[in-house]
C-alpha cells in the first residue's frame, strides 16, 4: 500500500475525536509493538494493535472503521497493562468502536443470535457482547 | 465494618454453584456478609471512553445500595462485576466533577454518593480478613490429588490500579489452593484471554483459546482449573463442546470455581457445590481423589 501523508491527515478531525474519546496520546507510541506480540487476538485481526495506533496517529479513518480488528479485540487490557509508554491501546480500539456504534453501525444485531444460543450463554456474556457490539 | 454483598445477575442463574460455595465457604471462614436487598446490574464491561458517565451511573447506583445497607464495603466474588464496579467506583472517586453529574442523573435516590464505598473481592476478604493461615487451619478435608491450574483471566487482576495482586503474575488462587492442600502447577497460560464476550457470536474463536488454555493446563501437569469468573468458567467449561468439534484431540478437564474448592475442603456436601451446573464433570475427579 502506497500512503501519501499530508498535515492535512495529521491534525485531522478524526484523529482529535480518537485522542478524545481514548483520553489517549496517540503520539506517545513509538511502535515497539508489545501490545501486539502480548494480544490473544492478534491471529484473527487484519491490523494488529500496533498497526491501529500507527494508523490513527496519520488519520487513517477508512482503513480503521472498515476493519475486522477492532471487533476481534476482547478488551483483555494485556496491551495496556504491557505498554512501556503508558498508551491504553484497549481505550483507542473502543474509541474506533463507539465512532462506528454513535452512527448507529451496528456490529451484531440482536435478532441475529439464534433461540438456542440466547438458551445457552450467562447474561454475563450477552450482556457484555451487546455493550461492545451494538449501540 | 459490615460487609455488604452484591452478587449480580450471573451467580443467580448459570453460576448458582459460584454463589453458594462462595456463601457457604464464607459462613465457615466467620465472614458475615449480607446481600443487598436491592441490586441492579453493574454493566458487566467498564466503559473505555473517557467521555461516557451514563454507563457509570449503574455501578454507581450499587454504592448506594450499599451505603443505605449502612456498609463501608461491598464485596463481590464475580470478577466482572468486581472490575465494573471498582472501576466504576475509582472513576467516581477521582472525578468529582463527573461523580456530580452522575448523582445530579439520579435524582430520584434518597442520598448522593460521595464515593465512600470501597469494592472487594471475596477473594480479597479471604486473604487480608481471615488469612491463609487461617483458612489452612479450617480444613477438614484436605485437596490431596488436586494438582490446580489457577486462571485469572483478565479482569480480577486488569487493570494494575484496580488490582488486588500482580496484574501479570497473580499468585492468590496459588495461595489459596495450596492452604486448602491441593497442589498449585506453574501456569503459563494463568492471563490468557479466553476470548470473554466473543463467545456469543465467534464460538470458533474461544474454542481455539480454550483448546489453547486446556491444552498447557494439562502439559503442565494439571487435573482441574480453578477460575473466579463466570465467563471464563463458561468458555473454559460448557465451550469444551464446540472445542472438541474445532480440535478433535482436546483432552477435557473439569473447570471449578475457587470457591468450589474452598466448599470441599471445609467440609460442605455436594448441595452447595451444584455440580449439575458444570458442563465437563468435575465429579469422577473428585470421587477418585476421595473427596466427594
Amino acid at each position: 500500500m502506497t500512503a501519501h501523508i499530508t498535515r492535512h491527515h495529521l491534525r485531522n478531525a478524526f484523529v482529535a475525536k480518537v485522542q478524545r474519546l481514548a483520553g489517549q496520546n496517540l503520539m506517545a507510541c513509538y511502535q515497539c509493538g508489545k501490545c501486539s506480540a502480548g494480544c490473544p487476538m492478534a491471529s484473527y485481526m487484519d491490523i494488529l494493535p500496533n498497526q491501529i495506533i500507527r494508523l490513527a496517529q496519520l488519520g487513517f479513518e477508512a482503513e480503521l472503521l472498515n476493519s475486522k480488528a477492532i471487533w476481534m479485540c476482547a478488551s483483555c487490557l494485556a496491551c495496556n497493562t504491557r505498554c512501556p509508554k503508558g498508551v491504553r491501546i484497549a481505550e483507542v480500539i473502543e474509541a474506533l468502536r463507539q465512532i462506528e456504534l454513535r452512527a448507529r453501525h451496528e456490529h451484531l444485531k440482536v435478532e441475529d443470535i439464534p433461540p438456542e444460543v440466547l438458551s445457552k450463554i450467562p447474561p454475563i456474556a450477552l450482556i457484555s457482547s451487546l455493550r461492545k457490539f451494538t449501540s | 465494618m459490615k460487609l455488604s454483598y452484591y452478587p449480580g445477575c450471573t451467580m443467580k442463574n448459570h453460576a448458582r454453584n459460584f454463589e453458594e460455595s462462595t456463601l457457604y465457604a464464607l459462613g465457615e471462614l466467620g465472614v458475615e456478609v449480607e446481600e443487598l436487598k436491592r441490586w441492579n446490574c453493574c454493566g458487566t464491561v467498564y466503559s473505555l471512553s473517557a467521555d461516557e458517565v451514563m454507563h457509570q451511573v449503574a455501578p454507581v447506583r450499587n454504592m448506594i445500595r450499599a451505603k443505605e445497607a449502612g456498609a463501608d464495603q461491598l464485596m463481590t466474588a464475580c470478577s466482572m462485576c468486581y472490575n465494573t464496579l471498582k472501576r466504576a467506583n475509582a472513576r467516581a472517586r477521582a472525578n468529582p466533577e463527573q461523580l456530580s453529574r452522575m448523582n445530579a442523573f439520579m435524582y430520584d435516590e434518597p442520598i448522593d454518593y460521595q464515593g465512600d464505598v470501597e469494592v472487594v473481592h471475596a477473594l480479597e476478604v479471604v486473604r487480608d480478613k481471615v488469612g491463609f493461615d487461617a483458612v489452612k487451619k479450617k480444613v477438614v478435608k484436605p485437596l490431596k490429588g488436586l494438582k490446580v491450574a489457577c486462571y485469572y483471566g483478565c479482569l480480577l487482576v486488569r487493570p494494575r490500579e484496580i488490582a488486588f495482586d500482580d496484574s501479570e503474575n497473580p499468585t492468590v488462587l496459588e495461595k489459596l489452593v495450596a492452604a486448602l492442600g491441593a497442589t498449585p502447577v506453574e501456569f503459563s497460560h494463568k492471563m490468557e484471554c479466553c476470548g470473554a464476550y466473543q463467545t456469543v457470536d465467534k464460538p470458533e474463536i474461544v474454542a481455539d483459546k480454550t483448546y489453547q488454555i486446556l491444552t498447557a493446563a494439562r502439559e503442565q501437569g494439571a487435573n482441574i482449573v480453578a477460575v473466579s469468573c463466570p465467563l471464563c468458567a463458561f468458555n473454559l467449561d460448557h465451550r469444551q463442546e464446540v472445542t472438541l468439534q474445532i480440535h478433535p484431540d482436546l483432552h477435557t478437564m473439569p473447570i471449578v470455581y475457587f470457591s468450589q474448592l474452598m466448599a470441599i475442603a471445609l467440609g460442605g456436601d455436594e448441595s452447595v457445590l451444584r455440580l449439575d451446573l458444570h458442563h465437563t464433570p468435575p465429579g469422577p475427579l473428585l470421587t477418585e481423589s476421595g473427596l466427594l
